[in-house]
């Protein structure tokens, strides 16, 4: 079993020359004037990438998604200010939010870095939503620390270069001759002075540009070093603060009984006197299903016990839902008639295969919640947001309230892998609050309300085809035709904003700018066409952009049918990826992988080893993956779960261009990979005349400790490019692709539909959909331990 | 409503509550202690463990009538006074490994982890890998690696329990007495 320690291999050499030339360049920061100090930047682009937004040509491998969010979220960048308080501390409010993917550490670490501060000395909080930042208030796309890193650290350096002129001004000398050691301010002369006896110095009575320089990647001591989470203290002590942990005056309980199908509505309440006489009852209220607000019938009680109580004793009609006629084969009868035909075949071998990606749950373990306080004319809402400033402004329009009569509080979430995007939740909690008569409520949504209401990834049908002669590639043609993968509520208009100069001026929306800017082949196939078609509404079924999006199941379609092409050129699969890879950054990442995980190795009968590589988010990725299909593994007995095949050993191999934490890095690719493995192996939903199935952690089947493979290896290549890319979707797709091609060698037989376990009969007994959150068990005493 | 009296972190507390409401909701609703979570109110994700007399369970699926006056329930909020610290072993080898990534169900994994570790001892032998199979506690950020590593540390600094636990009588002792989901690993 390696082990954390092992992580000498993953620290990161600074290197003066490695940059991309331009960390000594000179900026120019902004002072801002106030009584204390606070400084900004001009701007956060990199200077050799995205100032202009070159057309898109595929393969994307110089201008993708991440491009085009930093791009947008850029014209803002002058807002984000530290500011150093008279405490000492420097503090930043961050645009994004922070859902267990690191951020607040990385920014703590960037401005502690580039100040010369310990990391203590910064504190890194969740900027309410605020509009004028547009498009840079965005949590998606594992863009946070490519959009905020340069913006950042010029502010933190304006910041620096500040306090040294200030000092000067106290004791004499000139800037030059100060600079911040261990959080003091420190002269040539032997003066020393803190930040916070500085700050009023430095302050500006008007907003005033200064030129900075910036520090050099010799002069860094904390990026590129492993550090523990700021937070981890509070998340191991139980202080820690979620939304439901909030103490907002009088917001009670709030739930909702749900309909039994998909977006189905509420149309009466019948035993209304009834429910409002139940213990702890105070308001009960019909809420109608919107585009916005998920809906059904809203109770309010002293405790979430009794909200469930009272669930458990409605009578409601209902109205069906949207899609209350169609299962999981109609569905996919409709995709696959929606095919975008291939390409006429060129002349030459092909192989050819179809593959299925089932609909696969997208929510976080907190679930769905939000406290909401709303007044005749204001509200109050505070909630797990990724694109807060779209949630204010709709619940201001769903209020019929002006918009800066809206504050939203962006809260600390548990979790979200894309869900947050969408506030249905905070929706929900005004709607709740002002059909109460205008009183606060703490709304949560039940463990089977998130899966069966929730936002699922959608499902998908992938066809490929490879045409090839000899050892020649000659084409590469893939069609995804999938459930149309929701992009609303912020993130798409801030990926289309800025795509004027998108060759495809017809292009369907924001799915298919998605795909486009993220589907690559990274080999030497010829000529490639990757194509999407989407069906259905994004009222219809509930989906989101769940991690990693589009990428696991089109790297997994790749990476398969790779194997099979390998495999009828009589090639070995690591071999064939190192011949026809056309990314040097990807054949390094590939090499280490296959060094560190001994590929080739003699594996007993029922095991195999599998490989695969991802590109994405500026960045390169690879995995392999050792799987146990013998029949003692596969039929091991878990109570009220799965077993299946076992990933027992999985080694990670990530190239981010320039890594901010590495122990950061690691947890945020552990638990793609995680991920990863779950959507290969056992995590998906079934869908049944307008219902899930699932409705908890022991029918949707997501990694627990039985399918953890025990040996894990997570390796971060040294710096490479000078420019972070992204990290929190990054280990989904190539541990998936590698767990399902160790799978098919392991079996000799190509699965063809994901999960692998999907078309086994049912592991578990549906709850019933009425009532829609069932009574939570009593006899949990037989089960202590 | 009925008075329900019981020790909760080492301090008696007495609440008012109906007879079948769930121990989640009164700690957490009625007595404002938030460190077990709500991940499923349905003895599933282990979000809210917590322990009875030194056991681990889930106050999810406990009716507050089960609780006796003479019992003592410990959040994780109560965990490093039960060692007589200012963090438990278990919550230094969390952050040692940097365990937690949005931390929501790290409480719950902490207070089972602990338990495993007791039960183990109990037996007489040390923390197996089969062992961390049979933990049931889901934690979506993926952080099971982090975990197992954790908890091997958090055994091997842990003080041996001062005090013996006390059964609670509703507690069977059927063997096993609790769910197994050993792999061949």
């Amino acid at each position: 079993m390696s082990d954390l320690g092992d992580r000498g291999s993953t620290v990161l050499e600074a290197d003066d020359d490695h940059t991309g030339g331009h960390s000594r360049r000179e900026f120019v920061g902004y002072l801002l004037a106030g009584p204390i100090l606070v400084a900004a930047a001009v701007h956060g682009l990199y200077p050799d990438s995205a100032q202009a937004l070159p057309t898109v040509e595929l393969p994307v491998d110089d201008f993708d998604l991440t491009d085009v969010l930093t791009a947008s979220s850029d014209p803002t960048i002058p807002l984000l200010a530290v500011e150093v308080g008279k405490d000492n501390l420097v503090t930043f409010a961050l645009p994004r939010a922070e859902v267990g993917q690191g951020l607040t550490t990385s920014v703590a670490m960037i401005i502690a870095d580039e100040m010369g501060l310990p990391l203590d000395q910064v504190t890194v909080t969740l900027r309410d939503a605020q509009p004028d930042l547009l498009y840079n208030q965005l949590t998606g796309g594992s863009n946070s620390i490519h959009s905020l890193y340069s913006g950042v650290r010029q502010a933190a350096a304006t910041a620096s270069a500040q306090l040294n002129q200030a000092a000067a001004r106290k004791f004499g000398g000139a800037a030059s001759d100060y600079r911040i050691e261990d959080g003091v301010v420190v002269g040539t002369n032997g003066q020393s002075a803190t930040l916070g006896e500085l700050t009023e110095l430095a302050a500006v009575s008007k907003t005033t540009p200064v030129r900075i320089r910036l520090k050099s990647a010799s002069e860094r001591t904390l990026i590129g070093t492993p550090q523990g989470r700021v937070d981890a203290r509070d998340s191991v002590t139980g202080a820690k603060v979620f939304a439901m942990d909030l103490d907002v005056p009088n917001a009670l309980a709030t739930m909702l009984c749900r309909p039994p199908t998909i977006n189905g509505t509420a149309k009466s309440l019948n035993n209304k006197t009834q429910i409002l006489a139940m213990p702890g009852v105070s308001d009960v209220a019909v809420i109608p299903h919107t585009d916005f607000v998920p809906g059904g019938v809203a109770v309010r009680a002293q405790t979430f016990g009794q909200c469930i109580d009272a669930i458990g004793a409605m009578n409601v009609t209902w109205a069906p839902g949207p899609v209350a006629n169609l299962s999981e084969a109609d569905v996919l009868k409709t995709l696959q008639d929606a095919e975008i035909p291939l390409t006429p075949a060129l002349p030459g071998s092909t192989l050819e295969q179809v593959f299925t990606f089932n609909f696969r749950p997208g929510d976080p373990l907190e679930t769905c919640c939000a406290v909401a306080d709303v007044r005749a004319d204001s509200a109050e809402v505070w909630g797990s947001m990724k694109s807060p400033i779209y949630g204010q402004q709709q619940i201001a329009t769903n209020l019929g309230l002006p918009q800066n009569a809206v504050v939203a509080h962006v809260v600390q979430g548990g979790g979200s892998f894309g869900r947050h995007l969408f506030n249905d939740a905070p929706f929900e909690a005004a709607a709740c609050s002002r059909a109460f008569g205008n009183k606060p409520v703490r709304l949560m949504w039940s463990r089977t309300d998130n899966f069966r209401q929730g936002r699922t990834h959608p499902l998908n049908i992938h066809r490929v085809r490879i045409t090839y002669e000899s050892s020649n590639v000659l084409a590469y043609d893939e069609r995804c035709t999938g459930v149309a993968c929701d992009f609303t509520q912020g993130l798409g208009e801030a990926i289309t904003a800025n795509l004027v100069s998108f060759p495809e001026a017809n292009f369907v929306g924001f799915s298919e700018a998605v795909f486009v800017l993220t589907a690559n082949v990274p080999y030497n196939f010829g000529a490639v066409t990757q194509l999407l078609d989407e069906q259905y509404q994004v009222q219809q079924f509930n989906t989101s952009s769940v991690r990693n999006v589009y990428s696991p199941d089109t790297c997994t379609s790749t990476e398969l049918m790779v194997d099979q092409l390998a495999n009828a050129l009589k090639m070995d699969p690591y071999e064939f990826r190192k011949a026809y890879l056309r990314v040097p950054r990807l054949l390094t990442v590939l090499e280490q992988a296959a060094q560190a995980g001994d590929w080739g190795r003699a594996m007993p009968a029922g095991t195999a080893q599998g490989i695969a590589v991802h590109q994405e988010y500026k960045g390169a990725a690879a995995c392999l993956v050792e799987i146990d299909c013998t029949p003692a593994t596969v039929n091991r007995v878990i109570p009220n779960g799965v077993g299946g095949p076992r990933v027992t050993k999985a080694v990670y191999v990530v190239d981010v261009g320039l890594p901010i934490n590495p122990l950061g890095l690691q947890a945020q690719m552990m638990g793609g990979m995680m991920d990863g493995i779950a959507q290969a192996l056992t995590y998906s939903m079934h869908l049944v005349n307008g219902a899930y199935l699932e409705g908890s952690w022991d029918n949707a089947f997501y990694t627990r400790q039985w399918n953890t493979p025990p040996d894990l290896q997570i390796i971060v290549m040294p710096e490479t490019t000078g420019i972070p890319g992204g990290a929190g979707e990054f280990g989904v797709a190539a541990t998936m692709a590698a767990t399902a091609c160790a799978y098919a060698r392991a079996t000799g037989t190509l699965p063809t539909s994901f999960p692998i376990n999907h078309n086994q009969p049912l592991a578990f007994t549906p709850y019933p959909f009425e009532p829609s959150t069932p009574p939570s068990p009593t006899n949990g005493l037989t089960q202590a331990f | 409503m009925p008075n329900y009296s019981f020790i909760l972190n080492g301090k008696r507390v007495s609440v008012e509550a109906a007879p079948n409401e769930h121990v989640l909701w009164v700690l957490r609703d009625r007595l404002g202690v938030k460190g077990p979570k709500y991940g499923c109110g349905l003895d599933v994700c282990k979000a809210c463990t917590s322990h009875l007399n030194g056991e681990a369970f889930n106050p999810c699926s406990v009716p507050i009538s089960d609780i006796r006056s003479t019992d003592e329930i410990t959040t994780i909020e109560g965990l490093p006074a039960t060692v007589g610290m200012d963090l438990h072993p278990m919550q230094q080898a969390w952050i040692d490994n940097d365990v937690a990534q949005c931390g929501y169900c790290q409480p719950g994994q902490i207070m089972a982890a602990v338990a495993l570790v007791q039960q183990v001892r109990a037996e007489g032998r040390e923390i197996s890998e089969s062992d961390l199979d049979s933990l049931r506690n889901v934690c979506r950020c993926g952080t099971y690696w982090r975990i197992r590593q954790a908890i091997m540390q958090g055994e091997a600094s842990m003080p041996e329990a001062t005090l013996s636990k006390h059964r609670h009588p509703t507690v069977k002792l059927a063997k096993p007495k609790r769910h197994s989901t050993k792999a061949p690993h």
